[in-house]
Order: structure tokens, then C-alpha cells, then sequence
């Protein structure tokens, strides 16, 4: 009657030695989670609770000015309480225009996606090669090709006076629209390859299935397809939604200094605003806003998997 | 038996259904000279000239062995592929052209082809739904389907939660319930295991029986094709080489081909003249004589166990090369004296002794109409 006993703590022995071992070995990567990670999130929640240094930098006096200020100011003159109107112009402009462009790049990528995965298969590498081919050229240097494309004597704009279209030029620079413009083409690869790689999987034979059972087109798409590729729509939304969100470059050069977005405002935090506990504040709030978004948006689309 | 399972023509239409053009009501799917040629490096021509008439209620075999063109002709019914030349018509209707959902025609596919994202039940649910038909009928349909391949206890299972077998019955459920006019089934118990395959054919036998729908099954199992069918239409290289009831195929198989792919056979070459065949070894026997075959050097079939041992003088003589038991039988490989191999199949009765030792002399005959001769 020992053995069960005798094997039992073997077993317990085992499992004990297997936990240490794999403790052990995540070591490595547990401190790369930690410097690259955890570290500077405690210096941006640090910072954002001390005051500004007089020229640039902050100095160790425990304040929460930099988070009262995100959402009000002092008025200069009369010392009233305001809203600070220029950072709720900027949240909403970065968020409606983030999720627009998710909006724009999946209209134009699962179309795209589903094009390259329908190629006989030799030839699909050679489409999902050329939509990776701008991303070889340096953001800023597409960035400013788009600029080529829509300022006043730009390419679109001298081609539409060219044929009669319009008279005069359209102001297309320096307006949300050069933004949503600039990201949908930036970001769009990365809302095709994730949607390529569910609808490669996808089975043909359930679409034959669908068709035998008398399904329209229409019933395909949205009964079978659209279910079974989700996963790569879910994966392209939040690569997309994510950088957009916190984009620099394309709005600095697309809209101009007018047109700022969440990005531009951490950035001038720390430049010519001279305001390192507000950038560290605002950055802070951008990464909880993300992972609120992220947690609602997989909340919603795995309960509609749960109904269907 | 041989009546019923013969093309069903009526009597007060005496020409064959192919070629009316107010088709026979009894005739389901009418092919009438469907080739089917796919288009890549090479071309592959895997349907040649195919016509066949299948009957409303039937069930209809296509046996083959792989890569003759099964599939392939179960895709064109279904409407999957375009024929390259021929038409196909349903019920008198031409429907070559109509897309396949709105043919009324289900498939059970090869690889079941289940919905992974739905439940057992959802997945019946479909077809009906793609139907518009009203909620309250749909959900007594998927009652009564569940019940009749007995899934009702996994309904709200996911499929990837159940067994191939059970897989396989939802897959049959989901291609009846809306009741089509034609059930494909494209080798659907292929994946299954022996004892389940079984098990699977009386329940796919009993299925087409209670619902009366016309059932076009594919397979490469000859066996199965014997045991469930009404007709077979055996396949080879893109053609059909012979339709008939199973006892038709077994017993008078058109071709040596055919003759080979059903059951186990004896080739042995005798010359034709008349009504009568002659072997190389001698031995002058009565044949019934097929009307395309000319007199001359032909290959004569017979089956095993339609061979005896026989003390008769007029026999073949041979000698026996090698004994083979296996339980209800026993073969014996035996090499007549012109030097060709004939097997004898005998059953074992319960105090079997007697049978030759190898290298034995003996005689082998067979009863009247064991042969068939056969064109090559
Ligand atoms: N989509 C296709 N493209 C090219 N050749 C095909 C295609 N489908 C089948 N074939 C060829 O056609 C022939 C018949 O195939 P199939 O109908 O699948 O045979 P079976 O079902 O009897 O095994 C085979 O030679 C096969 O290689
Ligand atoms: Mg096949």
C-alpha cells in the first residue's frame, strides 16, 4: 500500500522540479519584459506626477498639475477654470481618424487580401511581395510622395484642372482628409496580410458547401466567410488602430502644424512645450485608452462568435 | 430483384429515355454526353462521352478506381463544373447552365465539409435558411433530422466537438433536410473504419428508403457498390463501361476490366465459333454469346467459386500449385496443362476434408453458364 504513496511524491517531485526548471528558464526573458516594459512605464508614471524643470527635464516636487491639465487650464487673464478644448480637439481627431482609416484600410484590404489569396499558388508570393515593397522606402520619404501627390500643384490636383474637372485647385494639404489619406496608404499592408493569411486557410469546399446549399453570394460572404476570416480582420484592426492612434510622421508632414494629433501633442511636450510630466501623463493615457479599446473591441467580437 | 433494378422505362414509351424529349417521369438526372476536359499544363480529359439516366428513387452507384473521373462527374451534377461538352437535365429540365444554388441538389462531400464556426444543429439549419423557409418549419425539419441520424443529444455541439462518424451524419443530415431531388455522396464512408463503414452502409440504405430521395453514391470499394446499390455504372478513364444491377456486373460483366475491378476472376483464352468456346487445353463448351464479339480469340471469364473440382473426363485437367484457407473457404491455385493459373474457390463445409494435396492432378469443371466471354 506504500507504492501509490511512494509514486505519488515522485510524482509531486516532479512536477515541483519541472515549475523550477521552467521558472529558470524564463529568467532571459523576464528581464527583457522588465527594462523594455515595466521599467520605463514606472518612469512615465513617475514623471507624470512631478513638476517641469525650468528649461527642459522635471524637477522632484510631487504635483498633479500634469493631469488636472489634460483636461483643464488656468486661464492666463482671469484665472478661471477652462476646458483645455485644444486636447479634447486633438483626442477626437486622433480617434475618429484612427478609426476611420481602420474603416478605409479593411474596405480596401479584404478585398486586396482576397484577390491575392485566390491567384493560382505560385503567384500569390509575387502580389504579397510588391504590397511590401513601399514599406523598403522610409515613412517620411512616402509621406512626402503623398504630399507631391495632393498639394496645390500637386499630381491630382493638376491632372482634375488638366481634364476640366475643376477650376481651381482643391486645398487638400493640411487637412484631416491629407491624414486619413497618408495612413490608409501607410498602414494598409497591415491590414492585408493578417486578413490574407485567414482567407489563405479558408477552405474552398466550404464555399462549395455554402453554393450546394443554396446560399446567394451575399449569404456566403456574410454567413461563412466573414465568420471564418475574423481572426485575420480582428489581428489587421488592431495593427492598424493601435499605430494610427499614437501616429507622428504622417500627421507632422500631412497636416501640418494645425492639424496636430495625439502623437504631435506628446512630442511638443517634450520639444517647445518644455512639459515633460504632461508628455509623460498623456503618453500614459494613450496606453490606457488602447487597451480599454483593445479589451472592449475583443469583448464584442468573441460574444458575437458565442451567439452564432 | 433483376426487374426493379432495371432502367425503369414505361411500357407506353418503349424508346430509351435518353433520346425523348418529353422525358420518362420516372427519370431524375438524365447525362447525355458529358465531357468534362480541365485546362492546365496538361490537359486532362476526365470526362469522355459519359451518358447515363438515373431514376428518380434510385440507388445509383458510380465505381471506379482513382482518378476515374467520379468526382468529377458528381461536381458537374451538383453544378460545381461546367461540362466542356454534353447536358444535363433534371426532372426534364435542362439545367447545364444553372448555377448550384438553385439546383435541388445536395452533396455530401468527400471531406464532410462541415461549418466549423456552427453547431450540429446550425449547420442543418442552413440550407433551410438559405430557402427562406418559415422559422417555425425550420425548426421542425432540424427535430426531425437530428432525430433520424440520431444526433439529437449533440445538437448544440460544435462540430470539431464530434466523432468522424458522427461528423459524417450530420453532414448527411444537413444534405437532406431540404429535401433535395438528388443526394451526391462522393465516397462518404472512405474515412470511416471497417466496423463503422459497416454499420453505415445499412444506415445509408435505410435513409434512402424512408426518404425516397434518389441517392448517386461514388466509391471505390466494390464491395460496398455490390451490397447497397440498385445500378452501378462503372467507370474507368473517364467512360463508363458498363451500367447494370450489381448481379449484372458480377455475373456478366461487359469488359475484362470490369470483370477484374468486381470480385475475383479467371481469364483464360479459348476460340469463339458459334455458340461455342474452345480452350487451349481442349474442351468444347457452350457460352451465351455476346453480340459484339466476332468469332475467333477471345477471353473467357470465370468466376472462383463458379469453378468445382469435378471427377467428370470431360473437365480441365490441371495440378494444384497452392491451398489457401481462409475460414468460410478454401482457394485453390491450380495451372492447367496449356500452362495458364485458375483459382478454385471452395466454400468449407463443417467436416471439410478431401481436398487435394499440392502437386495433385485434377479435374476442374463448372456448371452451365459459369462463362462469360468477354470483349476485350
Ligand atoms: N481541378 C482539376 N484540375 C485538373 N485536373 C483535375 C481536376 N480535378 C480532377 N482532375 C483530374 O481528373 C481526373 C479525374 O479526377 P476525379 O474525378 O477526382 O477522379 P475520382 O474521383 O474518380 O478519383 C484525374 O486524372 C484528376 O487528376
Ligand atoms: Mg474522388
Amino acid at each position: 500500500m506504500d507504492l501509490p504513496e511512494d509514486a505519488g511524491q515522485l510524482e509531486a517531485e516532479a512536477v515541483r522540479r519541472d515549475t523550477r526548471d521552467r521558472w529558470l528558464m524564463s529568467v532571459p526573458a523576464l528581464m527583457i519584459i522588465f527594462l523594455a516594459a515595466a521599467g520605463p512605464l514606472l518612469v512615465m508614471v513617475i514623471y507624470s506626477f512631478l513638476t517641469p524643470g525650468d528649461y527642459s527635464g522635471v524637477k522632484w516636487e510631487f504635483s498633479t498639475n500634469a493631469w488636472s491639465s489634460i483636461l483643464v487650464q488656468r486661464d492666463i487673464f482671469d484665472d478661471t477654470l477652462q476646458w483645455a478644448d485644444a486636447h479634447l480637439t486633438i483626442f477626437w481627431r486622433s480617434v475618429s481618424l484612427s478609426i476611420i482609416t481602420t474603416v478605409l484600410t479593411l474596405a480596401f484590404g479584404l478585398p486586396t487580401a482576397w484577390f491575392i489569396s485566390t491567384r493560382p499558388p505560385g503567384k500569390r508570393e509575387f502580389w504579397l511581395f510588391l504590397m511590401t515593397v513601399p514599406s523598403w522606402t522610409n515613412l517620411l520619404v512616402r509621406t512626402i510622395a503623398i504630399q507631391e501627390l495632393i498639394r496645390a500643384e500637386g499630381v491630382i490636383n493638376n491632372v482634375l484642372i488638366f481634364v476640366g474637372i475643376i477650376d481651381e485647385p482643391m486645398q487638400m494639404m493640411f487637412t484631416n482628409f491629407a491624414i486619413g489619406f497618408g495612413m490608409t496608404y501607410v498602414y494598409l499592408p497591415l491590414m492585408v496580410l493578417p486578413i490574407y493569411a485567414a482567407v489563405e486557410k479558408l477552405d474552398v469546399r466550404l464555399l462549395e458547401a455554402c453554393y450546394d446549399l443554396y446560399a446567394s453570394r451575399w449569404h456566403a460572404f456574410t454567413r461563412v466567410i466573414l465568420p471564418l476570416i475574423k481572426p485575420g480582420i480582428i489581428a489587421g484592426s488592431i495593427l492598424v488602430f493601435v499605430p494610427c492612434l499614437g501616429a507622428y510622421v504622417v500627421p507632422r508632414v500631412l497636416g501640418g502644424g494645425k492639424n496636430l494629433m495625439f502623437g504631435n501633442l506628446i512630442e511638443l511636450q517634450f520639444g517647445a512645450g518644455r512639459n515633460w510630466p504632461l508628455g509623460a501623463a498623456l503618453s500614459f493615457l494613450l496606453m490606457v485608452i488602447v487597451m480599454i479599446a483593445l479589451i472592449y473591441y475583443i469583448r464584442i467580437t468573441s460574444q458575437e462568435r458565442k451567439d452564432g | 430483384m433483376e426487374a426493379q433494378a432495371q432502367v425503369p422505362v414505361s411500357d407506353a414509351d418503349p424508346t430509351p429515355p435518353a433520346d425523348t424529349s418529353d422525358p420518362a417521369a420516372e427519370i431524375a438526372i438524365d447525362a447525355r454526353r458529358i465531357s468534362k476536359v480541365y485546362r492546365g499544363e496538361d490537359e486532362v480529359r476526365a470526362l469522355d462521352n459519359v451518358s447515363v439516366t438515373i431514376a428518380r428513387n434510385e440507388f445509383f452507384t458510380l465505381l471506379g478506381p482513382s482518378g476515374c473521373g467520379k468526382t468529377t462527374l458528381l461536381r458537374v451534377i451538383a453544378g460545381f463544373e461546367p461540362p466542356t461538352a454534353g447536358t444535363l437535365w433534371l426532372n426534364g429540365k435542362d439545367i447545364t447552365r444553372l448555377p448550384p444554388n438553385r439546383r435541388p441538389v445536395n452533396t455530401v462531400f468527400q471531406s464532410y465539409a462541415l461549418f466549423p464556426h456552427m453547431s450540429v444543429a446550425n449547420n442543418i439549419r442552413f440550407g433551410l435558411e438559405m430557402l427562406g423557409k418559415p422559422k417555425k418549419q425550420i425548426d421542425e425539419i432540424v427535430d426531425e433530422m437530428l432525430n433520424l441520424v440520431q444526433m439529437q443529444a449533440m445538437k448544440s455541439r460544435r462540430t470539431s466537438e464530434i466523432s468522424g462518424g458522427q461528423q459524417q451524419r450530420v453532414a448527411l443530415a444537413r444534405a437532406l433536410a431540404p429535401e433535395p431531388e438528388v443526394l451526391l455522396l462522393d465516397e462518404p464512408l472512405s474515412a470511416l473504419d471497417l466496423k463503422l463503414r459497416k454499420e453505415m452502409q445499412i444506415e445509408l440504405k435505410r435513409l434512402q428508403h424512408e426518404t425516397g430521395i434518389t441517392f448517386v453514391f461514388v466509391t471505390h470499394d466494390q464491395e460496398e457498390a455490390l451490397t447497397m446499390s440498385d445500378r452501378i455504372a462503372v467507370m474507368s478513364a473517364g467512360r463508363i463501361l458498363q451500367i447494370g444491377s450489381p448481379q449484372e456486373i458480377y455475373q456478366r460483366p461487359a469488359e475484362r476490366f470490369v470483370a477484374n475491378f468486381i470480385g475475383e476472376s479467371n481469364f483464360l483464352d479459348a476460340t469463339l465459333s458459334g455458340n461455342a468456346v474452345t480452350f487451349r487445353t481442349g474442351g468444347t463448351y457452350e457460352v451465351e454469346r455476346p453480340a459484339d464479339v466476332e468469332d475467333g480469340a477471345v477471353s473467357v471469364l470465370l468466376r472462383p467459386e463458379h469453378a468445382i473440382l469435378s471427377s467428370d473426363p470431360s473437365a480441365l485437367p490441371a495440378t494444384v500449385e497452392t491451398v489457401v484457407y481462409s475460414g468460410e473457404a478454401t482457394s485453390i491455385h491450380t495451372r492447367l496443362d496449356s500452362g495458364e493459373a485458375l483459382k478454385v474457390r471452395v466454400p468449407n463445409a463443417p467436416h471439410s476434408g478431401g481436398l487435394p494435396e499440392q502437386g495433385a492432378p485434377v479435374r476442374i469443371g463448372f456448371a452451365p453458364g459459369a462463362l462469360t466471354v468477354l470483349k476485350d
